[in-house]
């Protein structure tokens, strides 16, 4: 177990000139020793490489990776002792899945019957006692995977398990169960645990924080909570929510908010800097008001979908479009209706630069 | 029509008669004129007589036939032997990928584009005590090497001679399965504290399980039907010791025009190569891929 230091870049390829050069941008980053922690972010945006060159498969071009103060930067995955979950399951064919369970501690001469109690252990946990003594090629894809799984929770003792969107060929009702089972695992066995997807459901019910990452940039990092309500980047508020943050372009001038040639009444004592910012609410946030309301705009209705719990509207002003999750006790609006939806609250954003402006 | 039977609609046999009239001419009929001289003695194109199973009762008797066919048991046996383990070598010790890659590829499969007269050719010369590389450097440090003259050098350069002109496509085919790896194979086995021996034995060697089987299979058939670099090598010489069964039997069939027990050999070679590669197959597929019980 360790705590973990980034304070790197990556290019693949010699001498980057530009950021599109670059796999990750300089970024400085730790990691607690025992926590839980999820890397999000689209396919391309470099948490696999980052994750890479934690787990010593990958040598940044720049920079140093430190376990607890230690610089590890050029040392093996076999030194750093760490273990690392792959996308696709990776089984040895011709052992059976005790064999292959057991494979990392026999590499590393762990006595027998050490061995036997915690291969035990960790079959025990992910439901595989009985078929312990089975050629693991036969198997089932989620079964390998879980195979996988297990060689990565085998070692008791390692310094951080990194698991690369290990849920990808796992059926979804099999994933919430070994989702939990991740989290229970890190529970009891206090490891640090960084987990890499795309799929923001994944990271947010898996992870303590979450560092969200674009185009090689770590962007934010932070609880579900805080990734929800203050996104520090407009491709945070995007990214995360379904469907994510609506952005309004804004113009400030003397302290006075316009937005689609309309004045905002900014809430009492927020003040913003002029220049051209973009509005960001929620849709959850997004509120049917009265006409007139200095905190709300006219917008008109172009879509009204009925998603159960609530109506999904989809509404123009000027050519900005916006989205709201409307309570289903209120009246369904009618498409092509003029609504007043107050965009301006608490929980209302302003970013400049596509950073976030703060109160 | 019945209620209890299903109509049976023979119009299928219609669609799959091109390939069984295609097969007839290719495969059947050449083999039921083998079969059919097999049990004949034929003493003039208008007389000849059936004698049933004789042929094949004294070609089995056939002494020369027995050396023969332990020859080639030996050699093919040797030659798998060889080529597989040097062919594997090989594959592990070529570059992945790059312009060096390109050049091994082109230089490893170069003997391959030979013609098999040739590389007896080349090999006769190479062996030659008196202007051969091979040959007169032997004879230089003091080694009196004769493939025309002594049967156990003759043997193994015929052996070194297919070594040479064929580990390169057990080499190819190692390399293509060695390249079907995914690289998360090695990043997991880096990642397990693997042995560079560990991913050589649980990886690379069952991920080419399935090339290597067919380098096998191609190797021992081809082998086993060896004939054209031995002739022109040694003439099957000195004395039998590289008459291997493919020149035994031209020498029964177009030497002697024994055409008789030729052909009944004929099907008796063709029934031990199928029988062999049967063998073979069922072995090595059953290799790695029992179930394994009790597991300490």
């Amino acid at each position: 177990m360790a705590r973990i230091d980034l304070d790197l870049a990556h290019a693949y390829r010699p001498n980057p000139r530009e950021d599109s050069d670059y796999a990750l941008l300089p970024l400085t980053m730790s990691f607690r020793d025992g926590g839980a922690y999820a890397l999000l972010g689209p396919s391309g945006c470099g948490k696999t490489t980052m994750l890479n060159i934690m787990s010593g498969l990958l040598v940044p071009s720049q920079g140093s990776v430190k376990f607890d103060g230690v610089d590890v930067t050029r040392a093996t995955p076999q030194q750093r002792n760490i273990a690392q979950v792959f996308q696709f399951p990776v089984i040895y064919d011709t052992m059976t899945v005790a064999e292959n369970l057991a494979f990392p501690l026999r590499n590393r001469k762990v006595p027998e019957e050490q061995i036997k109690k915690r291969v035990g252990e960790i079959a025990e946990m992910l439901d595989m006692s009985g078929q312990l003594n089975q050629r693991a090629a036969g198997l089932a894809a989620d079964a390998k995977q879980k195979i996988s799984l297990g060689r990565g929770l085998v070692r008791p003792d390692v310094s951080a398990v990194l698991f690369d969107e290990p849920l990808t060929v796992i059926d979804p009702h099999l994933k919430w169960q070994l989702r939990r089972k991740l989290k229970q695992i890190h529970h009891e066995l206090k490891l640090t645990l960084i987990y890499v997807t795309h799929d923001q459901v994944e990271a947010l019910t898996f992870a303590e924080e979450v560092v969200v990452m674009t185009r090689g940039r770590a962007v934010q990092t932070g609880s579900a909570d805080a990734l929800f309500e203050r996104p520090r980047h407009t491709f945070v508020g995007h990214f995360i929510g379904s469907p994510g943050m609506n952005f309004l372009p804004a113009t400030v001038s003397g302290g006075a908010l316009r937005v689609a040639d309309r004045p905002l009444a900014l809430p009492p004592g927020r003040t913003v800097p002029d220049g051209e910012l973009k509005l960001g609410v929620r849709p959850e946030y997004v509120v049917k008001t009265a006409p007139g309301d200095p905190a709300a705009l006219p917008f008109t209705v172009t879509l009204v979908q009925d998603i159960g719990t609530h109506w999904m509207l989809t509404a123009r002003i000027g050519e900005h479009t916006l989205k709201a999750r409307l309570n289903p006790a209120s009246r369904a609006p009618q498409v092509g209706e003029e609504v007043w939806l107050q965009v301006m609250g608490t929980h209302t954003c302003l970013y400049l630069n596509d950073e976030l402006v703060d109160a | 029509m019945s209620t209890t039977t299903k109509p049976v609609n023979q119009k299928a046999w219609l669609l799959v008669l091109p390939v069984i009239i295609c097969v007839a001419f290719s495969a059947i009929l050449p083999l039921m004129t083998v079969v059919n001289y097999s049990v004949q003695d034929i003493i003039s194109p208008e007389r000849r007589v059936f004698v049933g199973t004789e042929w094949f009762a004294s070609v089995m008797r056939d002494e020369d036939l027995h050396a023969a066919l332990w020859r080639q048991l030996t050699f093919s046996l040797a030659v798998l032997a060889v080529e597989i383990p040097l062919g594997i070598a090989l594959a592990l010790s070529m570059p992945a990928q790059g312009w060096k890659a390109s050049l091994v590829l082109v230089l490893v499969a170069l003997s391959l584009l030979i013609p098999w007269n040739v590389v007896g050719t080349i090999w006769q010369i190479y062996g030659r005590a008196d202007i051969g590389l091979l040959g007169a450097m032997l004879q230089k440090v003091g080694f009196d090497y004769s493939y025309t003259g002594n049967a156990t050098h003759a043997w193994v350069t015929v052996l070194l001679m297919d070594v040479w002109h064929w580990t390169p496509l057990v080499a190819l085919l190692g390399y293509a399965g060695l390249r079907s790896i995914p690289d998360a194979y090695y990043q997991a086995a880096r990642i397990d504290g693997a042995s560079k021996f560990a991913v050589f034995r649980y990886i690379q060697l069952p991920k080419m399980r399935g090339v290597l089987m067919i380098a096998v299979l191609l190797r021992f058939m081809d082998s086993f039907m060896i004939y054209t670099e031995p002739f022109v090598l040694t003439g099957g010489g000195p004395g039998n010791a590289t008459t291997f069964l493919s020149q035994y039997l031209t020498q029964k069939a177009v030497g002697q025009f024994d055409l008789g027990p030729a052909a009944a050999f004929s099907l008796i070679y063709f029934l031990i190569i199928l029988l062999l590669c049967f063998i073979l197959y069922n072995w090595m597929q059953r290799v790695g891929t029992q179930e394994k019980e009790g597991v300490e």
